[in-house]
């Protein structure tokens, strides 16, 4: 199916398409040139960070970040061989952010543990070390959806399958019984199933089900929504009837906020699917209706926590502590003071890695990830890590654009955002510009659900971004290349692409 | 540790982690140009081109072929699709070469078929008709270079 990468670039044999001349370049090599300084990125992290904690570098402070370039070169192999022109940046840019969660979150168990036993500290002990054995699963499961789909438009006939898959993923943690369902002490949300001492977060893995239907059902449906239109002060408005659809997600996010308690992954839902459907159709009205639904349901939300309580009550008291953070700085407020407090101790270049004290920030290495790190690396070191998730949108965006078929140009432009959206929940919330809601931070924040979830996200970038970036001449599907002369037969499997001047 | 090496370790953390941003935007600069020129529009889909490849030299003789289709008028306008050896096909289906979202355009509207050189343009039992220039097209039609083919809204015309 794939021409070796090295014989790629030789250019079309004379004859058959003359202006196909690409110098279709797979740029592996520069993947795996990014990836190991990437890692040696992430070691200098390690190292500074014990220097600073321990008074010394210890023998085996490689260890961690050894096996994570092992398992990040392993699948950089993968990609070599089943999609070679996928991407070159993706790969290095997530392994950055992955290598430094899992160093953060080492230098945690550092801080948090007796002096005299630090140094015996071993590779999968603590929460570093089980981020580490998470990431070597999510990596070994992205790899996994990178040999199951070899195209990805194969993962459109499963859409209905999963969005059932996801729906039933969304409502489970909020009806099972107590026992089964573990709910996070400061904020009542209920978003977790626990199993038997394991806990799944399955709101990560429905987010991408629930992503793929949206762009199976737009591309069936965008005409529809994008053609027939009113026009009211110089924006074209969809029919009343062609809203269902929109109303339908809002009513499922809306649910999420009130029985799980979470703003932020109710945002998440609806912000995806109004931006896909933005995508679909090319109407600001839809984010026009997005955003006053959204400000609307917030609003409603909010004003029936301050009055009746009930299920908006935890809201209303988010929102309480997002406007004055000093009303109550040592009960409610005191964790977003304290991450505040850290980013402030940071300043322009940070304390030093493992110099900080994030310890004293509550939940640091989930919802706080950030703030923890932002103590030690500072602003100019937050900001490098904002441009490498930027670039890592950049490049989704940049394949969706690429990419010849309308269901991978959803997809594509749909995962991206989530990204997106999600960094803005949380970063938003630590930094107080939006109230606070507990989203994980892609890559960065302890928790096995979310890493497992992104990285199939980042799984499936390759696979689009293969898909986009892969010459047109050069891999020819299965197609009976006998027929002698007259014009073609139709064209079923053909991709379509328009290009915009 | 002294704490000058800690400084030093310090910075140089922050530093190279700014070196590895700007080597990703270096690739990703290089490959902004690497695909400016291969990233250009062929119509032609995958494995079909092989099939007509023979009547390049007749079309050499022609001198003034079409080199590029170039939507002028209708929601796509600008849109330019460089000509391969393959036939487009042009339609509100999702299969078509050019997907045109134009009201009055059919499922599979019309296509443009090369022969020895020279394009024909075939109306495919579209409800609305295919217009070239002013003329309505009943069977397959040569097109000259500039004159408009016009589908529903849009309207299209060969360019050298």
């Amino acid at each position: 199916m794939t021409a070796p990468p090295g014989s790629a670039s030789t250019p079309a044999p004379t004859g058959e398409l003359p202006r196909v001349r690409v110098a279709a370049r797979s740029r592996r090599n520069a993947e795996l040139a990014l990836l190991l300084l990437a890692m040696l990125v992430s070691a200098a992290y390690a190292a500074t960070a014990e220097a600073n904690l321990l008074d010394t570098v210890t023998f085996d402070f490689w260890v961690p970040i050894v096996s994570l370039t092992a398992v990040f070169l392993a699948i950089h192999v993968v990609v070599r061989f089943l999609a070679p022109y996928a991407d070159p940046v993706l790969i290095p840019a997530v392994a950055l952010i992955n290598g430094l969660g899992v160093a953060f979150l080492r230098r945690l168990d550092l801080s948090k543990a007796n002096p005299d036993e630090r140094a015996d500290l071993t590779m999968f002990s603590g929460t570093g070390g089980r981020q580490l054995a998470w990431t070597l699963l999510s990596v070994a499961l992205a790899a996994g959806l990178l040999v199951l789909i070899r195209d990805h438009r194969a993962i459109s006939r499963y859409a209905y399958t999963l969005v059932l898959a996801g729906i039933v993923l969304v409502i489970t943690p909020a009806l099972l019984p107590a026992k089964y369902s573990q709910v996070n002490p400061e904020s009542d949300a209920k978003l977790w199933i626990s199993v038997g001492g394991f806990t799944i977060q399955p709101g990560e893995f429905a987010k991408l089900a629930l992503l793929v239907f949206f762009a199976y059902y737009l591309v069936r449906k965008r005409e529809v929504l994008s053609l027939a239109s009113r026009r009211f002060l110089g924006i074209d408005f969809p029919r009343g009837r062609d809203l269902g659809p929109v109303i339908v997600v809002w009513l499922i996010s809306l649910a999420v906020l009130v029985f799980q308690k979470d703003l932020g992954t109710s945002l998440l839902y609806f912000g995806m699917f109004v931006v896909t459907l933005y995508i679909a159709t090319e109407r600001v009205s839809w984010l026009i209706i997005g955003l006053l639904l959204f400000f609307g349901g917030a609003v409603l939300a909010w004003y029936l926590g301050s009055t009746i309580g009930g299920p908006f009550a935890s809201f209303y008291t988010r929102v309480d502590i997002w406007l004055d953070p000093y009303g109550d700085p040592y009960g409610t407020g005191w964790q977003t003071l304290q991450g505040l407090l850290g980013l402030g101790t940071g300043g322009l270049f940070g304390t030093g890695p493992g110099a900080g004290q994030p310890t004293e920030i509550p939940e640091v290495h989930t919802d706080f990830v950030f703030a923890g790190l932002g103590e030690e690396i500072g602003l100019f070191g937050l900001s490098a890590l904002l441009v490498v998730y930027l670039l890592i949108i950049e490049r989704g965006l940049r394949a969706a654009l690429a990419v010849r078929d309308s269901f991978g140009k959803l997809l594509a432009g749909g995962l991206s955002f989530t990204v997106c959206l999600q960094l803005f929940v949380i970063i938003g919330g630590v930094s107080g510009l939006i109230p606070l809601t507990g989203q994980t931070t892609p890559f960065l924040s302890a928790g096995g659900s979310s890493l497992m979830a992104n990285w199939l996200l980042v799984a499936a970038l390759l696979r689009i971004s293969d898909a986009a970036r892969r010459p047109v001449d050069s891999a020819s599907p299965a197609r009976p290349g006998g027929a002698p002369a007259g014009p073609p037969p139709q064209l079923h499997g053909a991709t379509t692409e328009v290009i915009r001047p | 540790m002294p704490p000058f090496v800690i400084t030093v370790a310090r910075i140089g953390f922050i530093v190279l982690l700014w070196i590895f941003v700007f080597t990703v935007v270096g690739v990703i600069r290089r490959d902004l140009f690497a695909g400016a020129r291969s990233s250009r529009l062929v119509a032609a889909p995958r494995g079909v081109g092989a099939v007509l490849g023979n009547n390049k030299p007749a079309k050499v003789k022609r001198g003034r072929a079409a080199h590029q289709l170039v939507v002028t008028a209708g929601q796509l306008a600008g849109t330019r699709i460089t000509l391969g050896e393959a036939q487009i096909t042009i339609g509100r289906a999702e299969d078509s070469t050019l997907v045109i979202t134009d009201d009055y355009a059919s499922a599979r509207h019309a296509r443009l078929v090369p022969r020895s050189g020279q394009w024909f343009v075939e109306d495919l039992g579209s409800t609305n008709g295919t217009y070239l220039d002013r003329a309505k097209v009943t069977g397959p039609t040569p097109v000259p270079l500039g004159v408009p083919i016009r589908i529903g809204r849009t309207s299209l015309e060969l360019r050298p």
